[in-house]
């Protein structure tokens, strides 16, 4: 069980928690449940969210594990210049 | 991707030299192709007809008159290019701002488009068109935009990320919210307070080179298409969803960049040039003009923000809060978001809170600058920063450092931080000579901090090695900051084989695999890594080429300093092979020598600079003169030196210039007053001090290297620098940017009347 944290629109679509606990073992198990969960997020994650693991932001490497007792924040996915 | 990105430290024989651009040449000599010297036989001249009008319906367009017209082939609105997006609002949004379709959004906006045989005739045939206008009431300000009275650009638009769903459309598309801790009881636990407003107008990317392309649509279906872009992946995935194409049958290869800067990232004119030649059936050559450049093309947003920091007598900030407006153009974004994320990025803060509102106005669509959204919030934070610590009576050197963030801060964005420079670059800053030369009469010295996330993404890379043992390394990245000398590095150091061995390229579409935008900083961090990834793939091959050459074990050989060599007691009288002998012999040991490598290059690690200005302001005129400009930043490593250094005084030299002089100005009837460099006044070599550097290297832990990307967060701090430096040699705190003469002399004289 990995404990999320939840930027603030996302919060929103998942019915105003910014915090979350979700069984998955990486980016893409996590993105799966979320979505079963709280299918107001699914559309965000279409659009893009990025997922930062004890700090290191992940944008597409959804094979990336989720250590236990990590730090698991989503972020907006954004563009760069 | 079986590839270990991880950092280790190691002794460097190429990287980090500086050796010769290998596109210097071609540059100096006018021999480089950038994006309008390609020509195609047969080629046709594409004009685009612009909304006169800032906001306005479409009643009618009448091209009959243009399509009679002697030498005109084809002519396009938006009906030639229906809408395929199949419910994707982005790319909606992306098609109608390549062609109007119910609505003009802006000055500028592309009604209509015509392809003719040359130029005269194309634009009589603009000439010949008829446009029936409804003209509707416009806003171009983006705190008018917010007011209820505004004009609605939208009215589908209902605001998302409140706590209630609104009843009401509204300019506003987003609001966004970031922070932790409690700011209201933080508040109460400070001594010192500034609270102020801040203004900054909109800019343009000011890119040299005017968007251009050649497209080509055959009547089998397949297309070329030639292009300056930051991304021709990710442009032919848009042309190819906008006009209904499989990707793979349209091939897109970039030109030279004569500048981007983020403003290349987003198709305008390309899709046009493509539905044109589909419909004339011949190639189409479309190029800008700089007044649709700045007309219809990329600026970024102008914005207007709330900062509120409070801190203790000895220094501590206990609290602090912004709420971030950014205009947006006519269609939705993230631009206020991403300010609200990069804000206080610089800081270890108990209490913060930042919220960001996304607003339209009839502007052109809003798109990314070098770190975009960043420095507008830097400008603001750190103008207040000044002023707190001038309040406590404190140097803002140390006051920065006292608060700034370390491995460990919880990022006022929200993760916490693992290994980061804002710390190192500070201490630079107050050791650095710069802050100790002194300063004469009207003269005023600024510094200021910058924060930027960089981004890595998907990348594709082939190394090829010649039967000579020459290295050709096809990258999908766009070398916009001289990424194939830093990429040639890189596969010398790999091989162990001098950096004149190996020649790099932007290879097209069809060529390789698929490779996302060049941006985010990420060209070097993302094709380094993807280098690294098939020098080692192609140094397993050339180990079992070897290994067939001596017959013996491919485990006997190791690859040392570019050559095999075999280990072990029973192989003690073999010499080295070299690469080269290794590559002479491949026709007969298995056919060619290449590393291949697909990865996703995440971790890019985030990056700090700090900045010095000094000043000088005449009191008379308001005119300034930059006299001395320092940057520091962190680069991780930096692979080439010279163009790491290049990337800082670009960004500090862009940042000049916006923070001094360049402003989009509309006249109330909503059209741009000043689309071109005359007017728009961008700085030049006369108005700049050689601007000096200096590379820290604290390592990414997620590059084998430690290499962090470095183009984007030198233009984050300048503004701030700037804003501090005449605030400080004027008398006056300067909370508008850009800092023209008018705008200072005005508050200099407001604070001599008091």
């Amino acid at each position: 069980m990995v404990e999320v944290t939840l930027w603030g629109s996302l919060g929103a679509a998942a019915g105003g928690k910014n915090k979350v606990e979700i069984e998955a073992k990486d980016i893409r198990e996590l993105f799966r449940k979320l979505a079963e969960q709280y299918p107001g997020i699914e559309p965000l994650i279409d659009r893009g969210i990025a997922v930062a693991i004890d700090g290191t932001i992940y944008r597409d490497t959804w094979s990336k594990e989720l250590p236990k007792g990590s730090e698991i924040f989503l972020l907006p996915r954004l563009a760069g210049g | 991707m079986n590839f270990d990105p991880r950092y280790s430290t190691r002794n460097f024989a190429s990287v980090g030299t500086r050796p010769i651009r290998p596109d210097g040449v071609d540059k100096v000599t006018g021999r480089a192709r950038y994006g309008a010297d390609f020509n195609m036989a047969g080629q046709l001249v594409g004009r685009v007809l612009r909304s006169p009008h800032a906001h306005a319906t479409i009643r009618k367009i009448d091209t009959s008159k243009a399509e009679k017209l002697p030498g005109v082939k084809a002519v396009i609105t938006a009906a030639d290019l229906p809408d395929l997006t199949d419910g994707d609002a982005a790319m909606y949004d992306i098609l109608d701002n390549c062609m109007a379709r119910t609505k003009a959004l802006y000055d500028g906006h592309a009604v209509a488009a015509v392809a003719a045989v040359d130029v005269r005739t194309a634009r009589q045939a603009l000439k010949l068109i008829e446009v029936d206008y409804e003209l509707l009431p416009h806003v171009t300000d983006v705190d008018e935009a917010m007011k209820h009275s505004a004009p609605l650009i939208n009215d589908a638009i209902f605001t998302e990320g409140l706590e209630e769903k609104p009843v009401k459309p509204s300019n506003v598309t987003k609001r966004s919210q970031f922070g932790h801790g409690d700011v209201h009881q933080g508040f109460g636990h400070a001594d010192f307070i500034v609270e102020r407003s801040f203004k900054t107008e909109q800019t343009h990317q000011g890119y040299i080179e005017p968007h251009a392309c050649v497209a080509s649509v055959s009547s089998d279906g397949t297309a070329d298409l030639w292009v300056c872009t930051q991304g021709h992946f990710v442009y032919r995935q848009h042309c190819a969803q906008l006009l209904g194409m499989e990707a793979s049958k349209l091939r897109v290869t970039s030109s030279e960049i004569g500048g981007g800067f983020g403003g290349k990232t987003h198709v305008w004119a390309e899709p046009v040039a493509l539905a044109l030649s589909r419909k004339a059936g011949r190639p189409v050559k479309l190029v800008m003009t700089r007044d649709e450049v700045f007309r219809a093309s990329g600026p970024t947003s102008a914005t207007s923000i709330d900062v509120k920091i409070g801190a203790r007598k000895d220094g501590t900030i206990t609290a602090a809060e912004a709420t971030l407006r950014y205009s947006c153009g006519p269609y939705p974004g993230s631009w206020a978001e991403i300010g609200a994320m990069t804000a206080f990025a610089c800081y270890r803060l108990e209490n913060v809170k930042t919220v960001g509102y996304e607003v339209l106005v009839n502007r052109p669509k809003t798109a990314a600058y070098r770190a975009p959204s960043a420095p507008m919030a830097a400008f603001a934070v750190e103008s207040a920063v000044d002023e707190l610590a001038k309040e406590i009576g404190m140097d803002p050197v140390d006051f920065r450092i006292k608060n700034a963030a370390q491995e460990g801060t919880r990022s006022s964005y929200g993760p916490v931080y693992g290994p980061i420079g804002i710390g190192p670059t500070l201490e630079a800053v107050k050791n650095h000579p710069h802050m100790k030369a002194p300063l004469g009469k009207n003269q005023g010295r600024g510094m200021a901090c910058g924060f930027w996330f960089n981004f890595g993404g998907q990348t594709c890379t082939d190394l090829n090695i010649g039967m000579d043992g020459s290295v050709s390394l096809a990258v999908g990245t766009v070398d916009v900051g001289g990424s194939r000398a830093s990429l040639s590095l890189v596969a010398a150091e790999e091989l162990g084989i001098a950096y004149e061995q190996v020649k790099a390229i932007v290879a097209d579409t069809s060529s390789l695999g698929y490779n996302d935008m060049t941006d985010g900083s990420r060209g070097t961090f993302s094709s380094s890594m993807a280098t690294i990834s098939a020098a080692r793939n192609a140094i397993k091959i050339l180990r079992e080429r070897a290994a067939q050459m001596w017959d013996i074990a491919v485990d006997d050989v190791v690859w040392e300093q570019g050559h095999a060599v075999a280990k072990g007691e029973k192989h003690g009288n073999l010499g080295k092979l070299s690469l080269k002998e290794i590559a002479a012999a491949s026709g007969t040991t298995g056919g060619p020598i290449a590393g291949h490598s697909e990865l996703v290059a995440d971790g890019a690690g985030v990056s700090f600079a700090t900045h010095i200005c000094d000043i000088e302001v005449d009191p008379e005129t308001g005119a300034t003169r930059v006299l001395r400009y320092t940057v520091v930043q962190d680069a991780g490593k930096a692979v080439h030196p010279t163009y790491v250094e290049g990337q800082y005084q670009g960004g500090a030299a862009q940042g000049i210039g916006w923070a001094l002089n360049e402003e989009y100005i509309y006249g109330k009837d909503g059209r741009l007053q000043n689309p071109g460099f005359l007017d728009y006044r961008i700085p030049v070599c006369s108005d700049l001090p050689m601007i000096d550097t200096q590379i820290l290297e604290i390592p990414n832990p997620n590059h084998p290297y430690g290499v962090r990307g470095v183009g984007e967060t030198s233009i984050v701090p300048p503004l701030a620098a700037i804003a501090n430096a005449v605030s400080n040699a004027a008398g006056v705190r300067m909370a508008h940017i850009p800092m023209s003469p008018p705008r200072i002399l005005a508050a200099i004289e407001a604070e001599r009347a008091g």
